[in-house]
């Protein structure tokens, strides 16, 4: 039950480490300050690649919990794998408002403005939180992926409703850059190396820490499994030593 | 439908019988009108401007009890089980118990609407617009609060998970609601129209989730 072998694992945090060394780099060093957000713009080397990361977590969360739902592809490995993907999402939502906070207070003069696109992340973050509140209940362990497994893709869908109800209500957002329909990036080309380092440095650290919370989840599952079965054991020493005859079970549900 | 029928027949006549939606989410809902006039001072003639926010405040909150209610009343007794040995279908179900909190739903805006009306001093310009508007926010308001509720049913911690995971989500609701509410008194009834159809756009989708995915919430367990 892993992704891939343990040398595969070090090989990509290595990636991960060195890409945000690079992203440090240039992301300090290299790129020139903003004519009108001096310093502040590097902070849009972090924000940008947070909130890219956040999306592709909780895409990752709902194909998982589709297949976890579809019959012939229904397995633990899937479960964990979507929950895994939504607690780093929930951080890297978290993340992207707290840079976009830092960087509204000297750019904008405030902490937090109620634009379309803040309010709407703020919502996914809650919503997403709902998600992994619900994964940490007590309850079977089928009961709770099943239920999560449709939870999520119950979020998926409302992220759109909230999404375009948002803009509706409010719009001051600066207009995407890199991705506006001109297909004609606005930015200089030390900054968009930058903003294109982070976006990769990013994603690796995200796939880093994806396998190391599926391995330990994995872990998890083992642990219980074999207390589980340790206690057993332990009570049927318990029953024999007091002289009481048990019939041989199988595992206790 | 004859079965939904039945379903919404059995939550109401339970709520007919035992008055907890009576005789605590209304006076609740209401309590949460009169602290909103404590907090945000009458003399100061923000209460009418602010009302259609407050207004749709209140319901969600008391909704939210209606909501969770409905679905308290089912994990005595066993009840959970004898549906899904009833033979009803999944969709039905679902609706059924929409239908139920729909309806509860509707009741306690009217007394909460009345309630604005009187306390916050308000004049109830264009009552087709804000009509409309209710029955489309009410029926999304049930779709959802009903699909999450089964989403919680029967777990230990189900009272303080149901709001978190219901909330955000009836977040374009409560913005479709207000909005809809505030161009309706402001005398302004055409700017409510696009957020009447925020409100069936949500409330189809729901209806539909709901539909679909009802079944397979119920199975297990």
């Amino acid at each position: 039950m892993t992704f891939f072998a343990r040398w595969g694992t070090t090989v990509l945090g290595a990636l991960a480490a060195a890409s945000l060394a690079l992203l440090v780099v240039l992301g300090l060093f290299v790129s020139p300050p903003d004519d009108l957000q001096r310093d502040a713009v590097r902070l849009f080397y972090l924000h940008v690649p947070a909130a890219w990361t956040a999306y592709l977590a909780f895409g990752v969360t709902t194909l998982a919990s589709a297949l976890y739902l579809w019959r012939r592809t229904r397995s633990r490995a899937w479960d964990i794998v979507a929950g895994a993907s939504a607690e780093l999402g929930v951080i890297f939502t978290g993340l992207t408002l707290v840079l976009g906070s830092l960087w509204g207070r000297p750019v904008w003069g405030v902490w937090w403005a109620w634009d379309a696109r803040i309010v709407s992340t703020a919502v996914l973050f809650f919503l997403y939180l709902g998600y992994l509140a619900l994964r940490q209940v007590a309850a079977p362990p089928e009961v709770r992926a099943r239920r999560s497994a449709i939870a999520a893709l119950f979020a998926f869908v409302d992220v759109p409703i909230v999404h375009f109800s948002v803009e509706w209500w409010r719009t001051l957002h600066q207009k995407a850059t890199v991705f506006n329909p001109a297909l004609n990036p606005t930015i200089e080309g030390s900054m968009a190396s930058a903003l294109l380092v982070g976006v990769l440095a990013f994603t690796l650290t995200y796939l880093y820490l994806l396998e190391r919370r599926y391995r330990l989840a994995v872990l998890e599952d083992g642990l219980e499994e074999r207390s589980l079965q340790a206690a057993i054991a332990e009570r049927r020493a318990e029953a024999h030593a007091a002289g009481v005859d048990v019939l041989p079970v199988g595992r206790e549900q | 439908m004859r079965q939904s029928l039945l379903v919404a027949g059995k939550d109401l006549r339970i709520e007919a019988r035992s008055r907890v939606a009576l005789n605590q989410v209304v006076p609740f809902g209401a309590i949460v009108l009169v602290l909103f006039a404590f907090a945000l001072d009458p003399d100061r003639g923000l209460l009418p401007r602010v009302a259609p926010g407050l207004f749709w405040v209140a319901v969600l909150l008391a909704g939210l009890l209606a909501t969770s209610r409905s679905f308290t009343v089912e994990n005595d007794n066993g009840v959970r089980d004898a549906l899904r040995l009833s033979g009803l279908d999944g969709a039905a179900l679902f609706c059924g118990k929409a239908l139920a909190v729909a309806a509860q739903l509707l009741v306690l805006e009217v007394i909460l609407g009345a309630g604005v009306v009187v306390l916050y001093d308000l004049e109830p310009h264009h009552p087709l617009v804000l009509g409309v508007t209710a029955l489309a926010a009410t029926a999304g308001l049930a779709a959802a609060g009903t699909v999450y509720g089964a989403l919680a049913a029967g777990l230990r911690v189900r009272e303080t998970l149901f709001p978190l995971l219901v909330l955000p989500v009836v977040a374009p609701v409560m913005l479709g609601g207000t909005r809809a509410f505030e161009a309706a008194l402001e005398g302004t009834p055409g700017e409510a129209w696009p957020w009447v159809q925020v409100l069936v756009v949500f409330a189809v989708i729901y209806i539909a989730m709901g539909w679909l995915a009802f079944g397979a919430l119920l199975e297990e367990s």
